[in-house]
């Protein structure tokens, strides 16, 4: 979500990069473009200020100024801005000392407080939690039925207070059952604007009927510049403890997430990212910042990764491409471990920019053009996977048949796919790869990877 | 496909790279910057590197650095621009009415009060591209200090009326109004509000409970319908949208009825799948009914930039009619309508302005922009 960010700062560092000294005007045209950068990914203003203010103490700093490599330097004066915005490390749920631990959501409407109250619920019995949930959204039509299937899916209680009018009592009563029954009670409120004083006044009474342990502010990831204001007035309501950022999987920059933190002073605890109901992560403030500052979002690659395939097979695999002796079987397979690691499309926008190619996160790459490839090869027979040479015109009919596509399209994925192969083979020649021990040239990976 | 081909196995090879090595791996760390900095050392130890590709790096980097210099000489010799968002920072500022106001005061338009300007308008959530484009007009008609509050106004409320924003009904036939967009922004009581409203102008309404995805989204509707004393075309949670709008659309015409509201799930506009879904109901009401009137687009007043992606998908899978602007009445302003509508020519049609069934009002660019500047 952050990409398009992170396009503009790679843009302001490359620049820098290569250059013996960082003057103050370089790293008034870095700030520059941060400011503009954060605009657009709607960082509200202050919190824009607030950042870039704290970044450029530190940047004309007399240690930077002498440093070798100044660019490098900015880079993670940003980077480390970022995460201490955002909330440090990864910040876990607090436990209450004496059971039942209590959550309370709060947020504007249609931020999603219900579907993350049945997520966090399903997060929480997956490590072993007996949870309830509690309807105190007495407030949108069928809010309390759509809990309460929800809480089905999830395989949780379901507590509500059918006739009461007051959510307070409606809590209160939720966490009387919870003691009796549950580890964890999760209060689903309202949806309410920062400036409606009777509502706001109510979610305090629903705050001090249950003296929750966990205060989590619900904000959408495509928030604009109104998150700032309205994360201030919840503050000042309720005690918040954490923010949680929903509806990650589309396409917003996210920058919310940054005026919030920033204003609140909370961490980002969790993200939502997709409507079923395992779709919610930690949140990884040091992830999120490496893919504003274009490093890609490796770290969750990698953990996916490993669920998919074993280091053996990865390594196999992995020369093989290095030596351009991979074929369109060993593709095939690359296609289907990618898939389940959930897609091409998503994998490209976690990853680095790639010399050469421009910004791999601005390749379209639909579903249905992979099942079509994977169709091609699947028609082929084992002979002509390993060696396309010998597809002639009367084979290419027949696999086209057998795939459902046109001749055409055959003839496009066996050419491409020597193009494709031949480039990389180019790739790897530049980038000194033979075996991978230093892959650093041909391929921008961010550091750490120790490629 | 070349480009997928590619990327396909770039993206493999990434992947098993990345497991391959991944003893190695550990998450950023001071260190790592660390090895940034020592990397030329590094890369003369490694003996693997190879000296060519070196060598012709270093020339590409030498060549790069002459450029970058060279570049920045003749930006210095054309001019030395002040860091003004570095002067900016230390002022503080107030809404953009006082901003105005202290214009008034000042002999000649510096670059600090566009900027300020600017700032007022990126904070309405107009957006960077709408608000130079914005500010290019009114420098280029040479506004004067007293007439600039004047002129952004004018400027703004005439982009907003370049659009239609009258409703569309079909008189002696079934008019369809398709209600889209992403998830929480307000849709289903929407619907309940423009219901309310064709009722009160005296149409026959029917809605058609198209959200089969979300839990209890159907009956949230069914719990409006009954308010207004409507009648609600619905199926079993799950079922194909498809043939909700079809069933609505036949008990329409046989009942004589004026306007089918439809409302769906909510979806995310990256969704590739679930959009094409939304294609598919579209293409069923347009079959059924002989043309949809309106494809309403409703837009949560809080969305920031991610409001005009919003659009243009809904745009092109749909072809968005109108804007219904939701959740007015806090304190957010909305601005990214204007963009909308300067890019896409999408009208903003109605604007929610409450929870209650009757806070839905018609779009006024008047009052629309004195709310967005004050």
């Amino acid at each position: 979500m952050f990409d398009a960010l992170g396009d503009r700062l790679d843009n302001v560092f490359k620049q820098l990069r290569g250059r013996g000294r960082l003057n103050e005007k370089d790293v008034e045209a870095a700030l520059r473009e941060i400011r503009l950068a954060l605009l657009e990914a709607d960082v509200a203003l202050p919190a824009v200020k607030t950042f870039l203010s704290h970044v450029r103490e530190k940047a004309v700093g007399e240690e930077v100024l002498k440093s070798l490599t100044p660019g490098q330097h900015v880079v993670k004066l940003v980077h480390d801005e970022l995460i201490d915005i955002l909330g440090g490390s990864l910040s876990p749920l607090k436990v209450a000392g004496k059971p039942p631990t209590v959550i309370m959501l709060a947020g504007l409407q249609g931020s999603g407080k219900t579907t993350l109250a049945a997520k966090l619920g399903a997060h929480l019995k997956k490590k072993g939690s007996r949870v309830i949930l509690v309807a105190a959204d007495l407030q949108r039509p069928a809010a309390i039925r759509q809990l309460e299937v929800l809480a089905g899916q999830a395989g949780v209680q379901f507590f509500s207070s059918p006739g009461e009018t007051d959510p307070v009592e409606v809590a209160r009563a939720g966490l009387e059952e919870g003691r009796r029954s549950a580890d964890v009670v999760i209060v689903d409120t309202a949806g309410r604007l920062g400036i409606d004083e009777e509502m706001m006044a109510q979610v305090a009474r629903v705050h001090g009927a249950v003296q929750p342990d966990e205060v989590l502010f619900v904000l959408d990831a495509m928030t604009g510049q109104d998150a700032l204001h309205s994360a201030k007035a919840f503050s000042e309501t309720l005690p918040l403890t954490g923010i949680v950022l929903t509806k990650i999987d589309g396409d917003a920059r996210g920058g919310a997430a940054l005026s919030a933190t920033t204003i609140t002073g909370v961490p980002v605890k969790f993200a939502g990212i997709g409507e079923k109901l395992q779709d919610l992560e930690p949140f990884y403030p040091d992830r999120i910042a490496s893919r504003i500052l274009g490093m890609g979002d490796v770290l969750s690659l990698i953990e996916k990764a490993e669920g998919t395939m074993s280091k053996k097979e990865a390594e196999a695999q992995a020369r093989k491409v290095m030596e351009a002796k991979f074929t369109l079987e060993d593709f095939l397979t690359q296609i289907q471990s990618v898939k389940k690691m959930g897609g091409i499309g998503d994998l490209l926008k976690m990853l680095p920019g790639i010399p050469g190619m421009g910004k791999m996160s601005d390749i379209d790459v639909q579903d249905q053009d992979v099942a079509k490839i994977e169709a091609i090869i699947r028609s082929m027979t084992p002979d002509e996977r390993n060696d396309p040479r010998i597809i002639s015109g009367s084979r290419r009919v027949r696999i086209a048949k057998g795939s459902g596509s046109q001749v055409r399209e055959v003839n496009d994925l066996i050419k491409q796919f020597d193009a494709a192969r031949k480039m990389m083979k180019q790739m790897m020649k530049f980038g000194g790869g033979g075996g991978g021990k230093k892959g650093k040239k041909g391929f921008s990976l961010p550091p750490g990877l120790g490629l | 496909m070349n480009e997928i081909v590619l990327a396909g196995i770039v993206v493999g090879l990434l992947v098993f790279l990345l497991v391959a090595r991944s003893v190695t791996l550990k998450r950023p760390s001071d260190a790592d910057f660390e090895d940034l900095e020592e990397l030329d050392e590094e890369e003369i130890d490694d003996e693997d590197v190879d000296v060519d590709a070196e060598l012709v790096e270093l020339e590409a980097d030498l060549e790069l650095e002459e450029a970058v210099e060279q570049a920045l000489e003749e930006a210095e010799v054309e001019e030395a621009p002040p860091s003004r968002w570095a002067r900016g920072l230390a002022k503080t500022r107030g809404a953009l009415g006082n901003t105005l106001k202290a214009l008034k005061l000042r002999d000649k338009m510096d670059s600090d009060a566009w900027e300020e300007i600017e700032e007022a308008l990126i904070r309405a959530d107009v957006g960077m591209d709408a608000t130079e484009r914005v500010l290019d007009a009114l420098r280029e008609a040479k506004t004067s200090p007293e007439e600039l509050h004047d002129a952004l106004r004018a400027e703004l409320v005439s982009i907003l009326e370049m659009g239609d924003t009258e409703l569309v009904t079909r008189p002696g036939e079934v008019a369809v109004w398709l209600v889209t967009g992403v998830n929480g922004v307000g849709k289903t009581t929407s619907i309940a509000k423009l219901g309310r409203r064709l009722k009160a102008d005296g149409y026959s309404v029917v809605l058609a409970a198209g959200d089969t995805f979300r839990a209890a989204a159907i009956e949230q509707l069914g719990t409006w319908a009954t308010r207004l004393g409507v009648h609600m075309v619905k199926h079993a949670p799950g079922a194909d949208p498809g043939a909700v709008v079809f069933d609505a659309i036949e008990h329409a015409k046989a009942k004589k009825i004026d306007v089918v509201i439809v409302d769906t799930a909510g979806r995310l506009q990256t969704k590739t799948n679930l959009m094409a879904e939304l294609k598919k109901v579209h293409r069923i009401a347009d079959r059924e009914a002989g043309g949809v009137s309106e494809v309403l687009l409703v837009l949560d007043a809080t969305v920031g930039q991610n409001g005009l992606s919003q659009a243009k998908a809904f745009q092109e899978a749909v072809g968005a009619t109108g804007v219904i602007l939701t959740k007015l009445d806090g304190t957010a302003k909305g601005g990214i309508v204007i963009a909308i509508q300067e890019q896409l020519g999408i009208p903003v049609k109605a604007v929610g302005v409450g929870e209650g069934i009757e806070d839905l009002e018609n779009f006024d660019p008047q009052a629309f922009v004195t709310a967005m500047l004050e």
